[in-house]
């Protein structure tokens, strides 16, 4: 919303500065966008009278111009506008000025080798305009040397303001003039209403044939106008705002579209066919040629008006180029109407129009004014384009919007957290159109004023299916309880200054509070960090990613695709985080950074529920480790990726021992080099492994790569058992090495396992030390070396103890295995 | 010279030897010796079509046409045995990869592994729980992918609403009940699930990700939000005001860092305001010089926002906040530019990245 200063001051008297003005806007919830002073880049400019204008002797299309800027000094200038003529008065820049339409600063020049001492305007030239076919013409009664930024009025500043949803009226300057008078900053002008009087019935009528096309309408005719260009102050107003002038009919209703945030329509009464204006909603198959040179297909749920011939306009929105008002109108009339605002925004969105009527309706323009906007509207095509007015002719009733609600100024201080005065809370509510209907020490009940449709308004709840009925009630009973006053104890505070209101520290229960997160949220802080710490880059990806790509990581369902991605790159939502960390590892790579570590925690996509969003921590090592003098350089491998999964599980609390690892993992694994991390048969806490060679070639990543993902959801809550007493035995522990050969088949796990159990009260831990297979071993077999801690406990063990207990554990490896010692 | 036929039986046989020798070619070399038998220089395909000249002219073009069907036709089945192969190939060299992946992994990272690093927005996020933690906040999540009345009605922005043009958001295809889900907009929709499923009083913040289908210099359409939300009997916009003024200094750590508080409108709060904080705009210095700069919304829940969620509004009230994580690293930071937040390029990663092993303290400052 953008309106001048000067014309802010039309509809209030004050005397404060501009600056005081943009302060108070912002603090009232009229936030200040931007001050353009246009003037200011043109003040040099002075209006000048050409004196003398001859030929170029060296140019055709040149003409040498004798100047007078007002001093009578007469400059010389070349020109080569071809309207440049002697007597003409136009806009004079000397040098050392900037020119802001061409960027350019002045300076004494020659052209063709005739000297130019200054340079004459064209409205393109000043940034005023396209206008670029001569130089400024000015009328012959401008006066000689006068400032043109003043003469032209164009040294009112523009405000330029957002206006929140919920204020349909702070889209007028009439609107924004209340606000700033109610905050102190002067008093509202009122407005008078003219007194016309109707010389003629009306040539058209109104009829409102479905209610939910219009609720309200007046219309007036006006015959005999002479339409044309709208006086300068009205081009200009309308130019300073970024409007562009058409003719004086229109500029009319929109000077009150943002004047009163009333928007009108004007028809030309020649064009339209029949008696009849109708209000109704659209039919199938009827269509809009509208006044922005498009056509609409309009659907059964667009209110329209209509003539005999079909819609001439989308009530509210935009109106039909057919019945629109040119410089040929003689007889007009004006349409001042009251639309349903939910109906405005589904049919403005449905079309995707944005108008300044639009903007206004959807937010509810207020239901009392259509009388006097109409008068107004008329009194004014009156005054810029003569004519006679007929009478005023309407259909439907003015809304009945008379609401009240009430404060108790207790509020302000239990909700607001402010002291306020009574005296001060009502007069505040006062400047802003509320009156008092009642009043006592404790409360007060106020009528709201009629452009108020955000206050103690209709909107309707929309309470959660699961609440019971006596729950849902209650709250409902509350809410249209306190709403309208929470409504007043907004606009006292508004008005007042939520810097007024003094700041309180949270109240906590303790000194030191309980712990922010839950133990859940905890392990996956931990998670990040455990990977960080581990030499991962923690990551933040987007969640979707081009479907192609997805689906080489699992299921790309159709109801995880976006209606409307942002790019056709970005419209699956991804199903595991490995693969962003992938595609981030490609890029690294084409930037000569082969060698990386990725993690991010993020979630995987099976489907759109709640539960089919799951948290996972996921990994991703690209490449080789670094060449170092202690370790050789080496491609990552699968276990690189399960020493992350591992490290994870390890310090979120999970029982290491019971995990079982298996072989099945998902297709954008190695086959024979990834595993699935289990906690029982049916629980999968993880996925590692080496990238399938195909997946890694469709990203463009040529080098070795290994990932895996953690699932923190399925990880369970972690036993807060207390600690026993540590097994501190007084016996030194014996270590025997074993070496088995075993089928290449057969997991090293198996025989670990095997291992341990041989004798639970003595094996206190099990290790693999080697793991071999080669030349020296039969085709299909490995050796598996494993060191056993044995733990006495009663007595140190004698030579025949460790015998047998070295015999259990070859027997048992050889029962699960079918090992056999080497 | 060949016999021909108008009938085609020849080029018939032709088809169905050459299926039965690529099904028996189980190799690449078997398979290349059937491509070159068929269509390389003395193939039989190419053997006939030699042969074409030699067929009289009014049967040469139907002929022709035939042969030239056939050709394409071997040529695709060729093409697609030998791709089988290649598969099959692929996958037994994969299957003979054979890891057990059963062992033990390696006990440390490898040796001179660069160090790793947390994203400044893990970082932001890490901070925002120790500094709300100190004044009684729990952490509340939602997924990404919620249903539009979480998202929208329930906060009091019905479907004509113009605020839900403000948001572009990202729809997924319609449920079993009619309704698109949306990618969240806001973390707001936590909000409700938490008055949802938990009786006042509510004291959380909800960190996470939004999302708007919004790209360019400034906007990422996945972003990060956190919000807040306290219901409580007796909390007052002063509450609001202090818990906002407290945590926003603790997070730059400028103990008289200006806030000022402006007045608003959001659909979810009434009250409604916005709060900027001090700056000088020249240099980006935070705390010092006359500018303004907007860094969050919020306001008193609207009552029809606890009314949605079941929470009677004459019982309890209070307040709800928002605020863009990736704002206020970068200002906290003086980070430049948002669009490598996302982009995972390791340079960028380790310049801003934090040590994993110094998590924010209150004791240490964050």
């Amino acid at each position: 919303m953008k309106f001048t200063l000067s014309w802010l001051k039309a509809h209030l008297e004050t005397e404060a500065s501009l600056d005081e003005i943009l302060t108070v806007l912002n603090r009232i919830g009229l936030e200040v966008e931007g001050v353009e002073d246009r003037g200011a880049a043109l003040a040099a400019f002075r209006i000048a009278k050409v004196v003398e204008a001859t030929q170029h002797p060296n140019a055709d299309r040149l003409r040498a111009l004798k100047v007078d800027p007002g001093d009578g000094n007469l400059l010389s200038v070349v020109c080569g506008a071809p309207n440049a003529r002697a007597g003409m008065k136009g806009v004079v820049a000397l040098p050392g000025a900037f020119i802001p339409g061409t960027g350019i600063t002045l300076k004494k020049g020659e052209i063709r080798g005739m000297a130019s001492e200054a340079m004459m305007l064209s409205a393109r030239e000043m940034g005023l305009g396209e206008d670029h076919s001569g130089i400024v013409d000015l009328p012959a009664d401008a006066p000689l040397g006068e400032s043109y930024v003043r003469w032209a009025g164009l040294d009112d500043p523009v405000i330029e303001i957002s206006v929140t949803p919920n204020r349909g009226d702070a889209l007028s300057v009439q609107g924004v003039a209340r606000d700033l008078a109610a905050a102190g900053l002067g008093r509202l002008k009122p407005l008078e209403r003219p007194a016309i009087t109707p010389a003629y019935p009306s040539p058209l009528r109104w009829e409102i044939a479905d209610e939910r096309a219009c609720d309200y309408v007046l219309g007036r005719a006006i015959r005999g106008v002479r339409n044309g260009p709208s006086p300068k102050w009205l081009q200009d107003l309308l130019v300073a705002i970024g409007q562009r002038p058409i003719n004086a009919l229109v500029d009319v209703t929109n000077l009150y579209t943002y004047g009163l945030g009333r928007p009108l329509h004007v028809f030309d009464v020649a064009k339209v066919k029949g008696s009849t204006l109708t209000m109704r909603m659209a039919r199938e198959g009827e269509s809009l040629a509208a006044l922005n040179g498009k056509s609409y297909a309009l659907t059964p749920e667009d209110g329209i008006i209509a003539d005999e011939t079909g819609p001439e306009a989308l009530g509210g929105i935009i109106g039909g180029a057919p019945t629109g008002c040119d410089e040929t109108t003689t007889e007009v009339f004006i349409e001042c109407a009251l639309f349903d605002p939910v109906r405005i925004a589904l049919s403005g969105r449905r079309h995707d129009i944005r108008t300044d009527a639009r903007a206004r309706f959807e937010r509810g323009v207020d239901p009392a004014l259509p009388r006097l906007g109409l008068e107004l509207a008329t009194w004014t095509i009156m005054e810029l384009c003569g004519g006679e007015p007929s009478e005023v002719v309407a259909a439907g009733e003015e809304p009945r919007w008379q609401r009240s609600a009430t404060l108790r100024f207790e509020r302000l201080a239990g909700l607001g957290g402010a002291d306020v005065p009574a005296d001060e809370a009502v007069g505040i509510l006062e400047r802003l159109g509320f009156t008092v209907q009642a009043r006592d020490a404790a409360r007060v009940t106020v009528a709201v004023p009629s452009w108020r449709n955000d206050i103690a308004g209709a909107g309707a709840l929309d309470q959660h299916p699961s609440l019971s009925p006596e729950r849902a009630r209650a709250a409902a009973e509350g809410c249209a309880e306190v709403e309208p006053e929470a409504d007043l104890v907004e606009e006292v505070l508004r008005i007042r200054g939520l810097d007024q209101v003094p700041p309180v520290s949270l109240p906590v229960a303790g000194i030191v509070p309980p712990p922010a997160l839950t133990p859940k949220q905890s392990r996956a802080v931990l998670a990040r960090r455990v990977l960080a710490a581990r030499g991962m880059l923690d990551c933040v990806s987007f969640g979707f990613m081009e479907a192609k790509v997805a689906a080489r990581f699992g299921e790309t369902p159709a109801v995880l695709r976006l209606e409307n991605p942002i790019a056709a790159d970005l419209d699956q939502m991804r199903p595991t985080p490995v693969a962003s960390l992938l595609l981030a590892a490609s890029r690294n790579a084409a930037r000569g950074w082969p060698d990386v570590a990725l993690s991010e925690l993020g979630a995987a996509y099976r489907d759109p529920t709640p539960e089919g969003q799951l948290a996972v921590a996921a990994g991703v090592r690209a490449g080789h480790t670094p060449r170092h003098w202690a370790e050789p350089s080496r491609p990552f491998d699968a276990m690189d990726a399960k020493g992350d999964v591992l490290a994870v599980l390890a310090a979120l609390g999970v029982p290491m021992a019971a995990l079982q690892v298996t072989a099945d993992a998902p297709g954008f694994y190695h086959p024979g080099r990834s595993g699935v991390v289990r906690q029982g048969p049916k629980t999968v806490l993880a996925t590692f492994g080496e990238i399938h060679p195909q997946v890694r070639g469709a990203l463009d990543l040529s080098g070795p790569a290994v990932g895996f993902e953690v699932f923190l959801d399925a990880i369970p809550e972690p036993k807060r058992r207390k600690r026993g007493a540590p097994d501190l035995p007084a016996f030194q522990p014996l270590r025997r090495d074993f070496a088995f050969l075993v089928d290449a088949t057969v997991p090293s796990e198996a025989v670990l396992r095997a291992a341990r159990g041989a004798d639970k009260a003595l094996v206190t831990d099990v290790a693999l030390f080697d793991c071999y297979a080669g030349d020296k071993l039969p085709e299909g077999k490995v050796s598996l070396a494993i060191q056993v801690t044995l733990q006495p406990r009663e007595a140190t063990l004698t030579d025949a103890e460790i015998e047998t207990v070295a015999a259990k554990i070859v027997a048992a490896v050889g029962k699960a295995t079918g090992a056999v010692l080497r | 010279m060949t016999e021909t036929t108008t009938t085609g039986d020849d080029l018939a046989a032709l088809a169905a030897e050459t299926a039965s020798q690529l099904a028996a070619a189980t190799d690449l070399r078997a398979w290349d010796a059937v491509r070159v038998g068929t269509l390389g220089k003395s193939g039989r395909l190419t053997a006939l079509l030699k042969g074409l000249g030699a067929v009289p002219p009014e049967q040469r073009k139907e002929r022709g046409a035939a042969l030239n069907q056939l050709k394409a036709r071997l040529e695709g089945e060729i093409e697609s045995r030998r791709l089988a192969l290649e598969k099959a190939a692929l996958d037994a060299r994969l299957a003979a990869e054979r890891l057990d992946v059963t062992l033990p992994p390696r006990p440390h990272p490898p040796a001179g592994a660069e160090a790793g690093g947390i994203h400044p927005i893990s970082r932001t996020f890490e901070e925002l729980m120790a500094l709300f933690g100190a004044q009684g906040f729990k952490v509340a999540e939602g997924p990404d992918i919620e249903s539009d009345w979480l998202n929208f009605s329930a906060l009091n922005i019905p479907d004509h609403h113009p605020a839900r043009q403000d948001h572009d958001t990202f729809y997924l295809p319609a449920g079993p009940d009619g309704r698109r889900p949306v990618l969240r907009t806001h973390t707001s929709p936590v909000q409700a699930r938490t008055m949802l499923s938990q009786e006042p009083p509510i004291r959380v913040i909800v960190p996470g990700r939004t999302w708007r289908a919004d790209h360019d210099a400034t906007h990422s359409p996945m972003f990060h939000q956190v919000e807040g939300l306290v219901i409580d009997r007796g909390i007052t916009l002063g509450h609001l005001k202090g818990c906002l003024i407290d945590f926003l200094r603790a997070f730059f750590g400028i103990s008289n860092l200006p806030v000022r508080f402006r007045a608003s409108y959001f659909p979810f709060t009434e009250p409604s305001m916005e709060v900027d904080i001090g700056w000088n705009r020249k240099t980006g210095q935070l705390g010092a010089g006359g500018d303004w700069l907007e860094i969050l919304g919020s306001g008193m829940v609207h009552p029809k926002v606890l009314a949605n969620c079941g929470i009677d509004p004459r019982e309890w009230q209070g307040f709800a906040f928002g605020m863009g994580i990736e704002r206020i690293t970068m200002l906290k930071h003086g980070m430049p530019d948002l669009r490598p937040f996302y982009e995972s390029d390791m340079r960028w990663l380790r310049h801003w990245a934090s040590d994993p092993l110094s998590p924010p303290s209150l004791a240490e400052g964050v």
